[in-house]
């Protein structure tokens, strides 16, 4: 393969996919396959007191609670959630049971029957009742997690400081919609449990099904389909119907298939969590800001999913890239009776991201200065400790960035250009947003959680087959992974093999998670083949593995949140520019411009297809998509009401690489995927507020707030 | 009740017993093993189950099979025998219009059914005739190129 690993090669998996042939979890059949279908629970918070079925047909089957071995809890990270509900409901669409048979309409029907009796109990819908609880959902305090990160010595700050500033920050839900609902088979034969589906972690399946079912490791087995998009969504949810599918196949010995309607999907799975953010910067008479106090909030629905995890990317990112040396953050997560806030693109980032360049922006025309100078004058540099006291170790190249991002977007042209237009009733606007995005798992996930395994199998052909057990979801990661090996052993990329993962073969790489497949994986692979290189000749059929190492010289102490969150870090500066109606206030995206440090690019068309999209998602995020829970439900919770971007929302993209590469990467690579996403919200958030002349402080913004801004002030 | 009902499914002309209302998606799926066309809403919201019917893309999830009387099914699996396929198919994977896939069927056949109409899109042509097809992962703006890649490369055969 050619020697420039960057150029973009064909993506092998384009043309099935092209012309219908890829199967995906709704394409695939199964002989004498029964489908499963949910029932859920209709209140928000209850006792469930009774629960009347129907007789049924020859050939169906329900499946509760008693068909499942006891403690009933499936394991995330934390084990509060029941598979099927056991006898309280914690949000509207809780799974109860499942239907299950051959005719997809007969099981609407018997599901139309069946009548739950519930016993109600006052719901926790805000965050302020699930702060105050006296009856919580979670524990004691109704907290899944509940968090300080210090940093320097904020009291000693507060009273040197010459100004100091406050503001508070709100973002919304925000559904994964990937295109491809969430779908899983389980197949139990001869005492084996099957899982085939849609998904991001067969390991994660695998590993809570073993602990469900109290199974040996070879009674369960999980192989992952064509799967269509997952962001996140796709993380911790399918273990859940793995477990009710596989509980099925047990007791109806036959294979059970559950797809959800998109609609099902919008309103009962994981999505990101909304979030309220509290900043209070103290400044010395340079305007530096020399201390910083956060109080984040993040809204973790029913059950404690991955909540302590995203609250504390969360938290680590919350000084954002600002070198502020003391720090006093507060986390807490807090449980309410609404469906699951589990994993999404950029995972916490995105939540503390808008806030804090929000809120730079805010101080700095608080005390008239131009904001762009004024976030240049407290950026971090190599050497810096970032908020848990970590070194940013590598050449920090934001500077530059900016300058590049200002000439490809005529950044400073443009905003006083804008503001002459402004007075003729034209309503523009322009807004930068700088961010980062820490590669891989927080903390030391890697090396003490996940320790991944890759292998590579050389076989008699002089193929090599990649066994990991990462995904192919969209992102590119068969190309990459492929890529990085075939560079490596300077063999042609068709002589390396990388096929859906079957946890029967592969070893555990760890999940499709965290931007980690590329950096962390990818390097991985690269040793591995470097081996395979040295050995090659040994024989003729060969098995090298690698196991993860921590990077040598990096700390992290997980109890006090001290030392290196990331081992690596890649940047982004985004411009947004706006036009607003003056009638209507609505928006309309004029132009976006980015500019990355992702280390080396392992290939340039799959970058840039993370870039497009990663921002297309942000925008959306800060500005269409819209989800509000009124009692216990979704206002929008079906297709037509939760709208997403379509091709007449967005305009091009101009899209730059500056980069860094990274050591301890695959050839230099950093993260990629997360990263495309954190920037645009903030930087949209603020061209709109440059357009219209006022302060916005929540996400997504509507055209419904702008008015009631404009007509009562802030 | 059930119907007899005959249509012409990608040049052949084929019969199926079933409801007049079943939908023309799940006949394609279900009755002739067609699963290039894709339910990712349902409701007429986002193109993944896009065929052509007598020229004309429709969101086949919404399209009661009754309506494909005696009417010409294009799917995808039809499509895909044709010149017209392989420059659509090569200009999408050249423009790196495939991420996870799951709205590339729909995407050709609303690329395809535009390009019959407006050989020579412009840009905003192409934004306007692909708004029916959601897609999560591309930012649309690849897929745009492949649009116009594809027109050029098959000037003279739309
Ligand atoms: S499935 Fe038909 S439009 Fe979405
Ligand atoms: S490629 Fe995934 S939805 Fe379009």
């Amino acid at each position: 393969m050619g020697r420039d690993i960057a150029l973009s090669i064909r993506r092998d998996d384009a043309i099935a996919k092209i012309s219908g042939e890829a199967k995906y979890t709704c394409d695939v059949k199964f002989e004498n396959m029964l489908y499963g279908k949910t029932l859920r629970s209709k209140i928000a918070r209850g006792k469930i007191k009774s629960i009347k079925y129907p007789s049924l047909p020859e050939g169906y089957y329900i499946v509760d609670k008693d068909d499942v071995p006891k403690p009933n809890k499936l394991k995330i990270l934390k084990s509060d959630m029941s598979v099927f509900a056991q006898d309280v409901v914690n949000y509207v669409g809780e799974p109860i049971a499942l239907v299950v048979g051959e005719d997809k309409e007969i099981i609407d029907n018997i599901l139309s029957k069946i009548e739950v009796e519930y016993e109600n109990i006052q719901p926790i819908l805000t965050l302020e009742e699930g702060l105050n609880t006296k009856e919580p959902i979670y524990g004691d305090n109704n907290l899944f997690a509940d968090y300080v990160v210090e940093k320097g010595d904020i009291n000693e700050v507060k009273n040197r400081a010459s100004y100091v500033y406050e503001g508070e920050y709100e973002t919304g839900y925000q559904e994964q919609f990937y295109l491809e609902t969430q779908g899983i088979i389980a197949d139990f034969k001869d005492g084996k449990i099957t899982i085939y589906g849609s998904m991001q972690c067969p390991y994660y399946i695998k590993n809570a099904l073993l602990d469900f079912f109290k199974a040996d490791s070879d009674k369960i087995r999980v192989v992952q389909l064509t799967t269509g998009g997952g962001f996140g969504g796709k993380e911790d949810y399918p273990s859940l119907i793995a477990a009710q599918a596989a509980a099925a196949s047990i007791k109806c010995k036959r294979p059970v298939k559950i797809v959800y309607d998109r609609d099902e999907d919008i309103e009962f799975t994981t999505k990101r969590h909304p979030s309220k953010i509290k900043l209070k910067s103290y400044l010395d008479d340079n305007f530096k800001v020399i201390g910083m106090e956060a109080d984040i909030i993040l809204d973790g629905g029913a059950y404690a999913s991955l909540s302590e995890v995203v609250l504390q990317r969360a938290m680590f990112a919350i000084s954002g890239v600002y070198n502020i040396e003391n720090l006093y953050v507060k986390g807490r997560a807090v449980a309410t009776n609404k469906a699951i806030s589990g994993a999404f693109r950029g995972f916490g980032a995105p939540q503390a991201f808008f806030a804090i360049e929000i809120h730079m922006e805010h101080i700095a025309k608080k005390f008239n200065l131009n904001p762009l100078d004024f976030k240049i004058n407290n950026l971090i540099k190599r050497g810096d400790k970032s908020s848990t006291g970590g070194t940013f170790r590598d050449e920090i190249k934001l500077k530059e960035m900016i300058k590049r991002a200002e000439i490809m977007s005529s950044y400073n042209e443009k905003k006083s250009r804008f503001k002459e237009e402004r007075k003729e009733g034209k309503l523009k606007g322009i807004g930068m947003s700088l961010f980062f995005h820490g590669g891989g798992f927080t903390g030391s996930g890697e090396r003490d959680h996940i320790k991944a395994k890759v292998k590579l199998l050389k076989k008699i052909d002089e193929t090599v087959e990649i066994l990991i057990s990462n995904v192919e979801m969209g992102q590119g990661a068969m190309t990459t992974s492929r890529k990085i090996v075939a560079y490596t052993l300077n063999i042609p990329i068709e002589k390396v093999i990388f096929e859906n993962p079957d946890t029967d073969r592969v070893p555990d790489s760890g999940p499709t998670v965290a931007s980690r497949t590329t950096v962390v994986v990818g390097e991985l692979l690269r040793e591995a083949a470097e081996e395979l290189k040295n050995r090659w000749n040994e024989n003729e059929t060969l098995i090298v593995e690698a196991d993860y190492k921590y990077p040598e010289g990096y700390e992290w102490d997980g109890d006090k949140f001290k030392g290196d969150a990331y081992t690596s870090y890649s940047f982004g500066v985004n411009v947004v520019e706006v036009e607003v109606d003056s009638i209507t206030y609505e928006s309309t995206i004029k132009n976006v411009y980015a500019v990355y440090d992702i280390g080396q690019a392992i290939d340039e068309r799959i970058v840039k297809g993370q870039i497009d999209g990663g921002i297309v998602q942000g925008l959306g995020y800060a500005g269409i998509e819209v989800m509000e829970n009124k009692e216990g439900r979704f206002l929008q919770r079906t297709s037509s009401d939760y709208i997403i971007p379509t091709s007449k929302d967005v305009p091009y993209i101009y899209s730059e690489l500056l980069c860094e590469p990274f050591k301890y990467g695959p050839y230099g690579a950093k993260a990629l995927g997360e990263l495309t996403f954190v920037g645009s919200p903030p930087a949209y958030a603020l061209s709109v507020e440059d357009a219209l002349g006022l302060e916005i402080s929540n996400i997504p913004v509507r055209p419904e707030n702008i008015l009631e801004v404009l007509r009562h002030g802030k | 009740m059930e119907n007899k009902i005959k249509f012409i499914l990608n040049g052949e002309e084929v019969e199926v017993l079933c409801s007049p209302v079943k939908r023309l998606l799940d006949v394609l799926r279900d009755d002739f093993n067609l699963s290039g066309a894709k339910e990712g809403c349902g409701k007429g919201e986002c193109g993944a189950c896009s065929v052509l019917i007598d020229g004309k893309l429709i969101n086949s999830c919404l399209y009661p099979a009754q309506m494909a009387e005696g009417k010409e099914v294009l799917t995808i699996e039809g499509l895909k025998k044709s010149r017209i396929f392989e420059i659509l198919s090569e200009s999408f994977i050249d423009a790196g219009a495939v991420q996870c896939g799951f709205c590339t069927p729909g995407m050709i056949m609303a690329s395809y059914a535009l390009l019959r109409k407006n050989p020579n899109p412009t840009e905003e042509d192409i934004r306007e005739g692909l708004s029916g097809n959601l897609c999560r992962c591309t930012g649309y703006n690849m897929i745009i190129e492949a649009v116009k890649m594809a027109a050029k490369r098959g000037e003279g055969l739309w």
